[in-house]
């Protein structure tokens, strides 16, 4: 079989600039006037100058990770935030237009109502096993069993239909019934196919999916309300699609921390040749997304590939290799995978640097800033990662000596975004606005 | 029993499982089984302090013994005393519902010797301070991943004070986000920045028992 997303593409270069271009016209924005039109290219412009590494940005962006703390700054809880739309946007739009960042970040936020309708089980969110104030929580479970994963690896499209929905979403669990569809290819195979949507069961799960559809749309109306008004002041979106790292899509979500973890002893071929099977499609999941947004990064995070979480070894045999093909497949395509390295990654700094120069961005939580900015600075555009303990708990003096300190350690000679290590839920709002304004400060670059 | 040892050590769970099936068969005494397992585990221990050893080997060494003490449990008459033993009560704060961390930290304590109560998630400072009544514990640990979880563990630590038992206990934080400056922020006497660390340092405050 062709090996591929392997190679940087001899046309990705020329395709990266195309989609800078797309996201710095901004087209589908209503901007408030020509100011903020041209405000806004300059902040595309400044991210980009970050990413590229060809020349040193004017000043550094300030984009920090909003996380739930838009909800909080406006005072409205989480469940408000989840179920009254107009509350959601309203916060996200006072949050934008107080601060003033260099972006935008989308609510991390969905529909109540349409968890609700699904019976996701997945994870518990307000008002639905957590309190009302708190944010929605993951539950960790096997979701796959152990002995499937070559139902996986078999069909991944069947596994997630017939056995992963199933068991996530509890309205959806007629989906076990739907057939393989590559065997659907003959008219004597139109009635099997056919068969089980005719049924009361599978009526009601599709009911219910057109419902949480409709309250979707609801809800997105919303979200590009408030996000067309914060972009039409100027502020592009710091993000706009989603992938994930295979071993993630498993060890997350599917196996849970414990089943994969356990599997890299008992089944390690099968582990592996899983995470390849879900390469290709998480390659197209972030391109579809990007496309759909007209954005050029899609939102990475990971997860288990932190220190502590594996081995060296184990990192450079289970987690590295189809990572690293995702990011090839997405840079080949034009785009910029945004990597949000979730805990430490100061073990991995090596291994990560093996990405073609000035086509992703490494974002830190937990990492040495210093020493990511020797081992990838010359690679690639880093990220982060000033404290959010230190928003929660400290004081000024000491927000604006950590401002100073990361950005001299990270941000010499451009390369450099400033963010947060993580989102800055629970985050004192005078401590978030000194931040920024240190930040802003510090982050100029002399001519 | 050194064979036995040594798979422990190495992760090879087959052939662990194999060999502590073999002894039990020739009718070792199930207590010598146990100890040798103690033992396994301080090497495991000792490799994930080299920087050898990470968390996936700690869930496996877990899974390893979690299967030997089955074995072993319909062979023992009366339950092992617990006298003299240090107790650690453990739980994830109010408004987590995370339990890894947490569930690591409790095995490893009772691979080391520990009498632990793990009280579970989601729990508010009230339910820490009934357990601490009832079990007595020289320690007690709060895990938290989220953010949110800092509040939860100040509030708890006050608890504890009002309810005129901070004296009465060590109380250490671990998970997520916590760092020094969160331990401070919280109140509590230590931060634990892995679950090998967490022992070492409930291990320190008990004279290693």
């Amino acid at each position: 079989m062709k090996q591929r997303f392997i190679e940087l593409a001899p046309d990705a270069e020329q395709k990266q600039e195309e989609r800078f271009t797309i996201w710095r016209a901004g087209e589908a924005i209503p901007f408030a006037g020509a100011d903020a039109k041209a405000a806004y290219q300059e902040r595309v412009t400044l991210i980009k100058d970050a990413i590229q590494l060809k020349k040193k940005p004017s000043r550094i962006a300030v984009c920090p990770s909003a996380g739930f703390f838009p909800m909080q700054y406006a005072g409205i809880s989480m469940y408000d935030a989840m179920y009254d739309y107009g509350a959601l946007k309203k916060a996200v739009e006072k949050y934008h237009l107080d601060l003033e960042l260099d972006a935008y970040n989308a609510p991390t936020m969905v529909s109540g109502k349409a968890l609700e309708i699904l019976d996701f089980k997945l994870y518990q969110w307000p008002g639905h096993g957590v309190a009302k104030e708190r944010e929605y929580q993951f539950v960790e479970d096997e979701y796959m069993k152990a002995g499937e994963y070559y139902d996986l690896i078999d069909d991944p499209t069947a596994f997630f239909l017939n056995r992963f929905f199933p068991r996530i979403f509890g309205a959806l669990k007629p989906f076990e019934t739907i057939p393989l569809l590559p065997g659907i290819n003959e008219i004597l195979l139109v009635p099997p196919f056919a068969r089980p949507f005719g049924t009361e069961p599978m009526k009601k799960a599709l009911t219910a999916l057109t419902q949480a559809g409709e309250e979707t749309l609801g809800f997105l109306a919303v979200l590009g309300e408030v996000g067309g008004k914060v972009m039409g002041r100027g502020f592009p979106a710091f993000s706009g699609g989603f992938t994930k790292a295979p071993f993630d899509v498993i060890g997350d979500s599917l196996r849970g921390t414990r089943g994969v973890m356990l599997d890299m002893f008992r089944c390690p071929d099968e582990l592996k040749e899983a995470c390849e099977r879900l390469t290709p499609i998480m390659v197209k999941y972030g391109v579809n997304s990007c496309r759909a947004s007209g954005h050029i990064m899609p939102f990475i995070p990971l997860h288990k590939g932190a220190d502590g979480f594996l081995s060296d070894e184990q990192f450079q045999t289970f987690y590295w290799p189809t990572l690293r093909k995702v990011i090839i497949g997405l840079v080949n395509e034009g785009f910029v995978p945004q990597l949000f390295a979730e805990g430490g990654y100061n073990q991995r700094l090596d291994v990560i640097s093996d990405v073609p120069k000035g086509k992703v961005v490494w974002w830190f939580d937990r990492t040495d800033m210093k020493k990511a900015k020797e081992k990838l600075g010359h690679v690639a555009c880093i990220a982060g990662n000033f404290p959010v303990d230190l928003l929660i708990t400290g004081k000024r003096d000491e927000i604006r000596a950590n401002c100073k300190q990361l950005i001299e350690s990270a941000g010499k000679d451009g390369g450099y975004i400033f963010t947060t290590g993580a989102g800055m839920q629970g985050a004192e709002p005078a401590n978030v606005k000194a931040m920024v304004q240190a930040a802003k400060e510090y982050g100029i670059y002399q001519k | 029993m050194e064979e036995l040892v040594k798979a422990l050590i190495e992760m090879q769970e087959a052939e662990a499982i194999r060999k502590a099936k073999e002894l039990l068969d020739r009718g070792t005494d199930p207590m010598k089984l146990l100890e040798a397992c103690s033992a396994a585990m301080e090497g495991v221990g000792s490799r994930f302090e080299k920087g050898e050893y990470f968390l996936p080997h700690l869930m496996m060494a877990g899974e390893m013994l979690r299967q030997i003490s089955e074995m072993i449990k319909p062979l023992i008459k009366e339950g092992k005393s617990s006298k003299g033993k240090s107790k650690y009560l453990i739980g994830t704060v109010k408004g987590d519902i995370h339990d890894i961390g947490k569930n690591i930290v409790t095995f490893l304590l009772h691979a080391n010797g520990f009498e632990v109560k793990d009280i579970g998630i989601d729990q508010p400072p009230e339910n820490f301070v009934e357990g601490i009544k009832e079990f007595q514990p020289q320690i007690v640990g709060m895990s938290g991943l989220l953010t949110l979880a800092f509040d939860s563990m100040k509030k708890t630590v006050q608890a504890i004070k009002d309810a005129g038992l901070r004296d009465k206990v060590r109380i250490m934080i671990g998970g997520g986000q916590c760092s020094e400056q969160v331990k401070e922020y919280a109140g509590a006497d230590a931060y634990a920045p892995d679950a090998i660390a967490g022992v070492k340092i409930a291990k320190e405050w008990t004279g290693g028992k």
